[in-house]
């Protein structure tokens, strides 16, 4: 068990290599480089954020993203939980589906962006679609790892307590027993999702979004917003990530603290 | 009620290669209403692949089992599992576990609850039932398997070596407290086990299964009153013979 005393240490660390990293930067930035169009200083940055947010293009940048990102992740979790479940659940549907999934996986996301376009049109559809693509495997394998691990004693005691449906099985006890493996493969899916998003932008589906702006400050040669858009894009990532895992592991996931450290 | 009657019983499993394996052999077997009935044997026996075809988890190469005249087919609220290994839903709470089996049964939520509350206070954890299983040692997780399976009232209560994992003081606090539940519910009892010690100290009759293929080696009638003491100079007696039986591999009957 970690004290309460070490953690706190433990943070101060964290914190004393972020703010080490930032003077490396800085010292890189203005002392050896000394040209902001090949690395911007981190006061550089600054103010180009702040120059940013004043325009108030910043929120409309983050707003246009998270639509395409909530298209394709909602998609894919529509689309993959069901087909996940069917294959953990039934080997005929597996043995079915499988060579279909296991030949489309290895396609990276962005090949599919010619489609995308010719699908979609230039419409926030079609980088939902990209995003969509990155999301789906991992949800679909995780959500059928977790059915194919859910273990035989739990679905033999659900039946003699009377769930004997397939329908009811799943929904009782199969599901919430591959819940953690679910979770886990959603959290994979919002990060390559999240990573697809600069590409799916990147071929104008829009004015804004966060992707979009990156590349169009490239194109102005402002690497200092290139930056500022760099850092959004982790950090915003970061925070889906946390969020996600704390409403899961407060919500869901309760029973299982204490059974893995 | 809760007449249990097996007749013929046969199973066999099908390897990939060699010859069909017999786990049972034609068993027949009677088992009163009410009576506390221990099916003992060497472990590979057949004693875990009887009970599930009396639970109806499995199919019977060929034989029957009649639950009140009823054949059985496949799983029924009218019998209740406890299972060997740790089979509680560990993302529901001791209460929820309980009232699992009444939820499928579409009962209010009221209704779930009064009546998991009173199969919690029967096994003593009335202070757990918000607690999650990996919460609970070993002993408290069985006794909430134990309120599981008695929650939906059925008349025969099957129990596969439910304390097997257990060590021994809390294995036998638990025989104690099965027994006083099952004076207190009335409840037939079928209950497998490889311990002479625990056959001897729970049941009516203990039925010893020879090793493979499982067949009934004989009945043995316990007269003894409860509550009975493992100390006591009959209670020895008995175990003594039925471990004489098992290691003469049944050849003295």
């Amino acid at each position: 068990m970690r004290t309460s005393e070490e953690k706190k240490n433990n943070r101060w660390l964290g914190v004393s290599a972020l703010l080490l990293a930032l003077i490396i930067w800085e010292i890189a930035a203005a002392v050896i480089v000394r040209n902001s169009f090949i690395l911007p200083s981190p006061p550089d940055v600054l103010i180009a954020f702040i120059d940013l947010l004043e325009k108030g293009r910043l929120l409309l940048d983050f707003e246009v993203s998270m639509v395409h990102f909530v298209i394709g992740l909602g998609a894919a979790l529509v689309v993959g939980i069901p087909i996940g479940i069917a294959m953990g659940w039934s080997h005929r549907f597996d043995a079915f589906l499988d060579p279909v999934v296991e030949i489309l996986r290895p396609i990276p996301p962005l090949a599919w962006i010619p489609f995308a376009i010719i699908w979609f049109g230039l419409t926030a559809y079609s980088a939902g679609f990209v995003i969509f693509i990155g999301a789906i495997f991992p949800i679909i394998i995780n959500t059928y790892s977790g059915f194919r691990g859910v273990p035989r004693i739990f679905v033999e005691a659900g039946r003699m307590l009377g769930c004997t449906k397939s329908r009811d099985l799943i929904r009782h006890v199969a599901f919430p027993a591959a819940l953690p493996s679910i979770a886990a493969g959603i959290r994979i899916a919002t990060g390559v999702g999240w990573m697809c998003l600069v590409a799916a932008e990147l071929f104008g589906v829009s004015n804004n979004g966060l992707g979009m702006a990156l590349w169009f400050y490239y194109d102005l040669h402002q690497m200092d917003c290139v930056v500022v858009y760099m850092l959004l894009l982790g950090i915003i990532g970061l925070a889906f990530d946390m969020i996600f895992r704390y409403y899961m592991d407060r919500h869901f996931l309760k029973w299982q603290t204490g059974e893995v450290a | 009620m809760g007449r249990l009657v097996i007749r013929d019983l046969t199973q066999s499993f099908k390897k990939d290669s060699g010859p069909e394996l017999v786990a049972l052999d034609h068993i027949s077997l009677d088992v009163d209403d009410k009576e506390f009935v221990c099916i003992l044997g060497p472990s590979g026996c057949g004693k875990t692949t009887l009970l599930r075809l009396i639970a109806g988890l499995d199919t019977a190469r060929s034989g029957s089992v009649k639950l009140d005249g009823e054949e059985m087919r496949g799983p029924s609220p009218k019998i209740g599992l406890v299972f060997q290994e740790y089979s509680l839903f560990p993302w529901r709470n001791v209460m929820d576990n309980i009232a699992f089996g009444l939820e499928m049964q579409k009962k209010p939520r009221a209704e779930r609850y009064r009546i998991a509350e009173q199969y919690l206070k029967l096994v003593g954890l009335t202070q757990f039932a918000t607690s999650y299983p990996s919460e609970l040692s070993g002993g408290m997780r069985q006794r909430v398997a134990v309120a599981r399976a008695l929650a939906l009232d059925p008349v025969l209560l099957l129990m596969d070596e439910p304390f097997g994992a257990l060590d021994a003081q809390t294995r036998n606090m638990l025989q104690k407290e099965l027994l006083e539940i099952w004076e207190k519910t009335r409840k037939t009892i079928v209950f497998i086990t490889h311990s002479v010690d625990e056959a001897v100290y729970l049941a009516d009759r203990i039925i010893v299964l020879t090793p493979r293929p499982g067949r009934i080696c004989k009945i043995v009638s316990i007269d003894l009153p409860r509550p009975r003491n493992r100390t006591n100079v009959e209670f020895a007696q008995v175990r003594r013979d039925i471990l004489d039986l098992i290691s003469s591999n049944c050849s003295v009957q």
